[in-house]
């Protein structure tokens, strides 16, 4: 807190320093402060998600490059910048260059509210939590314009089945979402964080720190909101999109070198966000897990609350690995049943549920 | 009653939770990748590798140019040419192993009435340019002449089976 206090101070100095030029100067270092390290996250995920795959599958995983394969990504990146990108003729050559741009944008656009500590983001917008559904649902429409750019028929197949797959999964994911409105009573995503903080008391028992967070009279929205959260980044086992062995490599398969390197990007960036997200969210976000307990609390509340939220990122990043090295891919028509059929009347239904306890005295919040 | 007690049951997720549970384990198993340069795994004595040429102790090639493993060859990989040597003994002037055609299958050798054609334990050759690959009389000969006491280990230790 103080060093944020700090910072107010010296936000406040150069304001009178440079008037009109300090906001946009000071944004643009805030969004590189966030973007460079999270495309080292991505850069250095792709090396975890190898490393976790190859020891769940009795592996050892890259360990050539570098001290204990350390900067396998890095060769990775160099080797994608120097490929040819070929366009394929027949190609619409502007929606095919764009089409990665396209999908990367939201990735990291997303970014922008989301809070890393208390009063720690780069926009405090309230209706946070619509932004970010905006900007998760766009992310699709740079897979179908890949799709359809490519003039492919794998492609094209690809990006049918990557729309229909999103349009399905993104109505789940925003009922679960609005189970988690309703316990907190806003859309800003800080303040849903804030509403973690307190915990609740039922049936006299005191529920404080990590059990006073949402994922626990939330559960089936906790798991429901992560497994489309999954499915919308075409992670296994939901990557119809991709699906190498029905449709080569889906969308992506025209594209070579950087193009290609921005889609990995992209699906890497999302699950950052996802994992971001449900920490946020279910997780407590930046909150101490032990706050409020004895002795344990007071010692660990002195851990700053970033570490916190990367502690409970990697946690769910970690599942994102575990599920694709366990789970073989849904076969299309079982993707489609479990989207329609079991999670859009669950969270309907739990939608009602949670509205009406809220009328009961029983209410948590 | 059953589809409903199914439905409930797959809510649980439990079949999924076992399979996280198993890949979870093997997430701590002892790893089994045999890191090839640096580790090797173990090889038997009738590894079946690149062929080579035997001669007798006292230096003379064995290779009588009877032409049995070019006729049992079943992928038409060596080729003999034979001609009377001054002494009097028959002997081959062209004895050429393609291995890019060659399958490895051993035949050759099991053929070979004086041992003269034989596999060695060698996997790590290779060539750089078309043509490398195809090994003449005196480059089998070198390998025989470089190779000859592993050679003659694995013939004695392999020879109580037959």
């Amino acid at each position: 807190m103080e060093l944020l206090h700090y910072l107010q101070s010296f936000e406040q100095y150069m304001q009178d320093l440079l008037g009109p030029v300090w906001m946009p100067l000071w944004t643009l270092v805030k969004i590189v402060v966030i973007v460079v390290p999270l495309m080292l996250s991505v850069a250095y995920l792709t090396l975890a998600e190898r490393w976790v795959i190859a020891w769940m599958q009795v592996r050892i995983g890259p360990n050539r490059v570098g001290p204990y394969g350390l900067l396998q990504p890095i060769a990775d990146g160099v080797k994608l910048m120097f490929k040819e990108i070929i366009v394929p003729s027949g190609a619409n050559k502007f929606l095919f260059v764009a089409a990665p741009l396209l999908a990367l944008m939201p990735a990291l656009a997303a970014w922008a509210v989301v809070p890393f500590g208390d009063g720690m983001e780069v926009a405090n917008v309230n209706a946070g939590l619509l932004y970010i559904l905006a900007m998760t649902s766009l992310g699709v429409y740079g897979v179908i314009i890949a799709g359809w750019a490519s003039n492919s028929k794998y492609a094209f197949l690809g990006a049918l089945r990557s729309a229909a797959q999103i349009v399905s999964y993104e109505i789940a994911m925003g009922f679960a979402l609005v189970c988690v409105l309703m316990a907190a009573q806003s859309m800003n995503l800080g303040d849903i964080v804030r509403g973690q903080q307190a915990g609740f008391t039922l049936f006299g028992l005191k529920f404080s720190g990590l059990f006073g967070w949402y994922f626990i009279p939330l559960f089936p929205m906790f798991l429901v909101y992560f497994i489309a959260g999954v499915a919308e980044t075409n992670r296994a086992p939901f990557d119809v999109t991709e699906g190498e062995s029905e449709i080569v490599a889906g969308f992506h398969v025209e594209y070579s070198g950087m193009a290609f390197a921005l889609f990995f990007l992209a699906e890497y960036a999302n699950m950052i966000l996802i994992a971001a997200l449900t920490a946020i969210m279910f997780l407590g976000g930046w909150l101490n897990p032990f706050h409020g307990w004895p002795v344990l609390g007071a010692v660990t509340d002195l851990i700053p609350g970033l570490f916190w939220l990367l502690g409970k990122m990697s946690a769910m990043l970690f599942m994102f690995l575990w599920f694709r090295a366990t789970f073989p891919r849904y076969r299309y028509d079982q993707l489609m049943r479990l989207g329609w059929k079991v999670f859009i009347p669950l969270t309907l239904i739990w939608v009602a549920v949670v509205g009406a306890w809220m009328q009961t005295p029983f209410w948590l919040w | 009653m059953e589809k409903i007690t199914q439905f409930f049951r797959s809510l649980m997720l439990l079949e999924l939770l076992k399979g996280m549970a198993l890949t979870g384990r093997y997430f701590f198993a002892r790893k089994i990748t045999v890191q090839f340069p640096e580790e090797k795994t173990p090889q038997g004595f009738r590894f079946r590798g690149l062929h080579a040429q035997r001669r007798y102790a006292n230096g003379e090639e064995r290779c009588i140019g009877c032409k049995l493993c070019e006729a049992v060859c079943p992928a038409l990989a060596i080729n003999i040419e034979v001609a009377e040597r001054a002494d009097g003994t028959r002997r081959t002037t062209r004895y050429d192993i393609d291995l890019v055609k060659c399958i490895f299958c051993g035949f050759c050798e099991e053929s070979c009435p004086v041992d003269a054609i034989v596999e060695t334990r060698i996997l790590e050759y290779h060539g750089e340019n078309r043509g490398d690959l195809y090994y003449t009389k005196d480059m089998l000969l070198a390998v025989g002449d470089k190779y000859e006491e592993q050679i003659a280990r694995d013939r004695a230790a392999d020879a109580k089976y037959r």
